[in-house]
């Protein structure tokens, strides 16, 4: 009886992933890289009403944490690696965001 | 200096929060405190190993294994916590009678103290491992030994303290509440740790946000102040919650408080039944003297 609940359970998220990657092909894409911890660029453009993803590259040597309480993000960057964020859809306006493991370095996301 | 024990009492604020939730919820339980104890030291060597692990985190399931794990993490804490209420809500009154008779040998609460040392290790973890990745990266950074021997020892006790005040003021409710308190604090605990989750699948584009920011709230309360945190994580609020979190929040909610309502329902009808039958055993003897 439990297993087969747990079978359940796993063949839904099995699914969930397979539906999300499927979502993901055609998404927009944006670029964000950390370096002398700065954000480049500091200000990303990116569409309204649209989900769309960020890449963000950490050229540091030191891991650091991309986040917003703007967009409700929160994900670890390791040196030279870099992470997938999926974004949005949001509304018009400036959201900041920050790394939270140096939280001088700061940038915004412009929706338009 | 500042900036190190800043972030080190968030996180270790938030972890604090929760041991001391469950330490107050296991108030009389005994060898509590080597439980709580048992599961805060499980926690610091599974976020060492955590963060050791992060490259390999980092790069599993197509880039989105940070998220899943952090889901995995907080929702099997949910499942805990769901597991621990509804136990306790069947054996929580007689914890509070043995209370009252210390001498007593206290059984109640040994079974489900297990499953809530894994709850303080897992909240431990997650944090944790946070902590160990930030100090990493500060210690990489050339930041001086005097930042590390005096911001890590502040923000430890900052967030210990913090943990501590709010023991002592739960102590406060009397007795006869305390438990269904504590009880019904953990229930709304398990739904924020719920609501988190689904945050992070969100993140990972596992689940869809099911409307991305349903209201904002930022002008009363930010996720970003330490009060916010604080309550974010006691209650899960979030400024700019997602359709998909509100769900998530109230469809824990409702399971776990009828999970508490109708076990207690069933103990108080059980109890009904076995009352007159423990009666007529208590009259027996008594009803043979009489007969002699």
């Amino acid at each position: 009886m439990r297993r087969w609940l747990l079978m359940k359970m796993v063949a839904f998220a099995g699914g969930l992933v397979i539906w999300a990657a499927a979502g993901a092909a055609a998404m927009p894409e944006f670029h964000l890289v950390l370096k002398d911890q700065k954000f480049e660029p500091a200000t990303l453009k990116v569409p309204a009403d649209t989900k769309f993803k960020v890449l963000v590259t950490n050229r540091n040597p030191a891991p650091s944490e991309f986040e917003s309480t703007d967009f409700n993000r929160e994900k670890i960057v390791l040196p030279n690696s870099t992470v997938t964020v999926f974004i949005g859809p949001l509304g018009k306006g400036t959201y900041k965001f920050f790394d939270d493991f140096h939280q001088s370095t700061t940038g915004s996301l412009v929706v338009e | 200096m500042l900036g190190i024990a800043l972030l080190v009492f968030r996180e270790v604020l938030e972890a604090a929060l929760i041991v001391t939730i469950v330490a107050a919820a296991t108030r009389g339980v005994p060898r509590r405190a080597a439980f709580v104890g048992g599961g805060i030291a499980l926690g610091v060597a599974g976020a060492i190993v955590v963060a050791i692990c992060m490259g390999f985190i980092e790069g599993s399931l197509g880039g989105i294994g940070p998220e899943v794990f952090n889901a995995a993490v907080l929702l099997a804490a949910v499942v805990m916590l769901g597991w621990h209420v509804t136990w306790m809500s069947s054996h929580g009154k007689e914890m509070v009678q043995q209370m009252h008779r210390v001498t007593d040998s206290v059984k109640a609460g040994s079974s489900s103290i297990a499953i809530l040392l894994a709850v303080v290790a897992l909240a431990v973890l997650r944090e944790g491992s946070e902590i160990v990745l930030f100090l990493y990266g500060m210690a990489a950074g050339g930041a001086g030994e005097l930042g590390f021997l005096t911001g890590v020892p502040l923000g430890l006790a900052g967030g210990v303290a913090v943990g501590f005040a709010l023991y002592f003021g739960l102590l406060r409710i009397p007795i006869r509440h305390f438990f269904s308190a504590t009880n019904w604090m953990l229930v709304v605990l398990a739904a924020g740790l719920a609501s988190s989750a689904a945050g992070f699948l969100i993140q990972a584009n596992v689940l869809p946000a099911w409307g991305n920011q349903l209201w904002d709230t930022s002008w009363l309360l930010t996720n970003g102040s330490i009060v916010g945190q604080a309550v974010h994580i006691l209650t899960g609020y979030e400024a700019r919650p997602a359709g998909m979190q509100l769900v998530f929040w109230v469809v824990t909610f409702a399971i776990l408080a009828a999970g508490m309502g109708v076990i207690s329902l069933r103990v108080t009808a059980q109890r009904k039944r076995v009352k007159p039958a423990s009666q007529r055993v208590s009259d027996g003897p008594a009803a043979a003297t009489r007969g002699a």
